[in-house]
């Protein structure tokens, strides 16, 4: 790895790339693929056509949207998925790499621009990277496409030297004919390979002949990561720059009343004061000066339909919604059994809160409109739907659009709204200089797009055994898409995410209904690490544990016996209980709780072990992980993934939950919306199940794990079953029993 | 961007930043974080939460780390050193070795304020202890959580 650029900013003239990437599509069977509903735009199968690298501007091979190789031989990864951390551009580098026969010592990866055609995704069907999809999605494409450039630079040696492609070798960049042992490199025949025909088909390499896919790998965007060169969307510094700080309308569907903006205007260094319905910007020289101008404003707000909303009325809506529900799954007539279980009947409600994102990078878009285009410096999730909807703002053609998109300071999920992004347009379409809109931390908090709020309830009837033998879960929800998608989500329609982790369970249970109630509200949603499955593995691994100690039975040993159809949840299952020292002796207030599920193609086993103290606070003493991700496309990035994620949601279960007052947010920044800190984090063992399965996603798997295993160990400690979240440590004290 | 020199009726005010000597014309009262990042182009230096909270902007101030959000320049006694030189220190640079070594980053936002944090933890007491490193270390927050890698990369560095 030699440079990390930022995204876009030496990308190809935009209709010259589109021929190449296009054709490169057919290449990997993109074209093929349904594009994103609300955003829909045919592939355009016209532009398909020879290879024409001259009117690409790169003087070399570019085969399609993902390889670079240029005469002087420079080897350019493109990596289509987001980094935000989790790794991928590494991933997937990997996963070009092995096929093309490339070290990643000899590459330099940048990140996809803007570019629906080219970099489509097959699970999300759009150009974005989220739900955990990225290397399921793009493990086959990707090698598919590093296979073929290297069949046309192998053919392209071969027709030099007159001999048969067979005959050819090929490692690190350099091609062989074994039988002379005359050599040629990549950059060498970069320019016949153009002329060489795109391979229908390719075949790919089986497990066991992987160089790269599998080994721990260098992450590829760490130097500059550790010297402070690397680039975010807020390190955006362009010619004629101005930068922005906003107030926001502080409730929910309020506007802007009235502004007295004189003694803003008044102060040195201070630009402009813009208007849009419900914000204000202040431009400044820099962001210091825009700040202080805000703070002068005189405003009025007219607080809007949603002045008197509470956390308890939120709540009460959810807990009374009474549509029809929509069923996630059904197996076997649940409803009867339940019904006829008399006092093998168990009931529970359990409820979760609104969560914030609170990526440490706090919202920021650099835009700048000009008559005949328009240049966006950010880091997204989904860069085409990001120039789509600023187009459409502007009233500019989409192709008119440059996303450059960056490095992302922490997405999980946040970045997958545009809602930021459209804010930026309406200021930025009315001043003519490139504007950088910066958010407080308040405002990423305060103006986040949330987790949704869920009630739930789940019923289970018990065998002779003890065991789950019908089994029905409803969950209460609003729905994401109604705040995402352009058309509203159709009444009746399930949202999968919604029942996510609860219409399939690990478990073997004769009779189950997962089903959904959907209640819309004022709050706008987002997903968030982990989605369906963060919220609906907490309620169905909770309350399996107690189904299994009302059973009288150890929780490990209760969900080994619904596993007899999943031998990987068992491995997994087996090996963090054996590693942690499940059953083993402990201090008073000490104990275990286990989490199992399989979400993302992945399969997880999480112990947190803890210690509860008499006034009722949580010491974390260890936490062990067990996981099969089939194929472990990275090692260190899994094991990255899964401590992270870990964390990222014992912080949520431990501290996080958004609420409202007045219809304004209450929590503001880090000293009441906490976080998890290095003091509090306790030792970690995770083991990685040898796997020749496909890969499985794990950006959100140890996210998923985290919530449930607490509340069990918590409970195993304490005697106290926490049904909502964040963890009430006053609950913890007063009924604590006693050590 | 904003040039060091201004037509704005504000002071000048002399800092040492990098073993560098700057005059800035800003107000007075601007937080350090943004003269780094707004005025100086220092954009390694990383805006988080601006109350402190979250140590995304630490710097060394004559060694020691501090919360340049809430710095105003016109209480700078001292230089300053940022995440862009602190690799010209014998501590900086043993840190982001054991970072690389350890891979420690995700998204990396944290990074430049855990480093600064953590040179200046080792630049004093070569071999923390946990209570040391937990003490040096839980006002910078990582919300991709990468302490455990945090913790070993103090360890080895």
């Amino acid at each position: 790895m030699k440079t990390y650029w930022a995204i876009g900013e030496n990308a190809l003239p935009d209709s010259a790339r589109r021929r190449f990437l296009t054709a490169g599509a057919l290449v990997v069977g993109f074209a093929f693929v349904r594009p994103l509903r609300a955003f829909e735009r045919e592939p355009d199968l016209a532009a398909v056509g020879a290879l024409d690298a001259a009117a690409t501007g790169f003087d070399g091979f570019v085969p399609d949207g993902f390889i670079r190789i240029s005469v002087d031989g420079r080897i350019v990864l493109v990596v289509p998925s987001v980094e935000m951390g989790q790794g991928i551009a590494t991933g997937e580098a990997m996963m070009i790499a092995e096929e093309l026969e490339v070290g990643l010592d000899q590459v330099e990866v940048e990140l996809a621009p803007a570019d629906q055609h080219a970099y489509t995704q097959s699970l999300l069907k759009a150009q974005a990277t989220g739900g955990s999809t990225s290397v399921r999605a793009f493990f086959i494409p990707l090698r598919q496409a590093g296979a073929a450039a290297r069949t046309m630079l192998i053919g392209a040696a071969a027709e030099r030297w007159r001999v048969s492609p067979a005959e050819c070798t090929v490692a690190r960049g350099v091609i062989t004919h074994q039988r002379t042992g005359r050599t040629l490199t990549y950059g060498a025949v970069a320019s016949a390979a153009r002329r060489q025909a795109v391979p229908g088909e390719v075949s790919l390499k089986p497990a066991s002949q992987f160089k790269l896919i599998g080994k721990p790998a260098k992450r590829v965007d760490t130097a500059a990561k550790v010297n402070g060169t690397a680039r975010f969307g807020i390190d955006t510094i362009v010619e004629g720059m101005r930068v922005a700080a906003i107030a926001m309308c502080p409730t929910i569907g309020g506007r802007l009343l009235s502004l007295d903006e004189r003694a803003s205007r008044a102060l040195p260094g201070v630009v402009d004061i813009l208007r849009i319905d419900d914000a204000i910007a202040v431009v400044g020289e820099n962001y210091w000066t825009a700040k202080r101008g805000l703070d002068l404003l005189k405003i009025e707000w007219d607080a809007g339909p949603h002045a008197t909303l509470t956390s308890a009325t939120l709540a009460e809506s959810l807990r009374s919604a009474d549509a029809t529900p929509i069923n996630g799954s059904l197996t076997g007539d649940p409803d009867r059994v339940i019904e006829e279980a008399g006092q093998r009947r168990i009931e529970a409600t359990y409820d979760l809160p609104y969560l914030a994102h609170a990526a440490l990078e706090p919202i920021n878009t650099t835009i700048h409109v000009r008559p005949d285009g328009c240049d966006i410096w950010v880091g997204t999730q989904v860069p085409e739907i990001a120039r789509i909807v600023a187009a459409e703002i502007i009233g500019l053609p989409p192709d008119k659009v440059i996303v450059r998109n960056h490095l992302i300071g922490g997405g999980f999920g946040r970045r997958l709204a545009v809602d930021t992004i459209q804010q930026a347009a309406r200021f930025g379409m009315q001043v003519g200089y490139p504007l950088k809109i910066i958010w407080t931390r308040e405002q990423d908090i305060q103006h986040d797009r949330f987790r949704p709020a869920y009630h739930d309830t789940i019923a289970a009837a018990l065998d002779s055994d003890g065991l789950p033998m019908a089994w029905i879960h409803r969950t209460r929800s609003g729905t994401v898409r109604s705040y995402y998608d352009r058309k509203p989500w159709p009444q009746g329609q399930l949202d999968g995410d919604a029942v996510a982790g609860a219409k399939d369970l690990p478990y073997a249970i004769p009779a189950l209904r997962s089903e959904w109630v959907r209640q819309d509200g004022p709050v706008a949603l987002n997903w968030w690490r982990g989605v369906g499955e963060t919220h609906n593995v907490f309620v169905v691994e909770s309350f399996l544990d107690e189904l299994a100690h009302i059973a009288g039975q150890d929780p490990v040993a209760y969900r080994r016996a619904l596993l007899g159809n999943n031998p990987r949840s068992l491995a997994v299952l087996n090996k963090a209980a054996q590693a942690s020292g499940w059953g083993k002796p402990l201090p008073p207030r000490c104990a275990r709780g286990i989490s199992l599920h399989d979400s993302f193609g992945t399969h997880a086993a999480l112990v947190m072990e803890v210690e509860v103290d008499t006034q009722g606070e949580i010491r974390l003493r260890r936490a062990t992980v067990a996981v099969d991700c089939g194929i472990a496309v990275n090692p260190n990035s899994v094991l990255a993934q899964i401590e992270g994620g870990v964390l990222f949601g014992l912080s949520a279960a431990l501290y996080n939950g958004i609420t409202f007052e007045g219809g304004r947010v209450q929590q503001s920044n880090f000293h009441d919306y906490r976080q998890i800190r290095i003091n509090e984090v306790p030792p970690f063992d995770v083991f990685v199940m040898p796997s020749d399965e496909k890969p499985g996603g794990l950006g959100e798997v140890g996210t998923v794990s985290a919530a449930p295993a607490l509340a069990n160990a918590i409970y195993a400690a304490t005697g106290v079953r926490l049904r909502a979240l964040p963890i009430d440590r006053n609950e913890l004290g007063e009924k604590g029993k006693q050590s | 961007m904003q040039s060091a020199k201004s037509s704005q009726p504000w002071p000048v005010t002399r800092l040492v930043i990098n073993g560098k000597t700057v005059d800035v014309t800003v107000p007075a009262d601007m937080p350090l974080l943004w003269v780094l990042r707004d005025v100086l182009a220092l954009t390694g230096t990383k805006f988080g939460c601006g109350i402190g909270q979250c140590g995304a902007c630490t710097v060394h101030l004559d060694g020691n780390p501090v919360r340049s959000c809430v710095l105003p320049i016109s209480a700078i006694k001292g230089e300053i050193t940022t995440i862009e030189a602190i690799g010209e220190t014998t501590a900086g640079k043993r840190v982001q070795a054991a970072w690389l070594a350890l891979e420690v980053v995700q998204c990396g936002y944290c990074q430049s304020g855990q480093i600064m944090s953590a040179a200046a933890l080792i630049a004093r007491n070569p071999h923390p202890r946990d209570q040391d490193i937990d003490a040096a270390m839980s006002g910078n927050l990582c919300r991709c959580c990468t302490y455990p890698r945090i913790r070993a990369a103090i360890k080895v560095a």
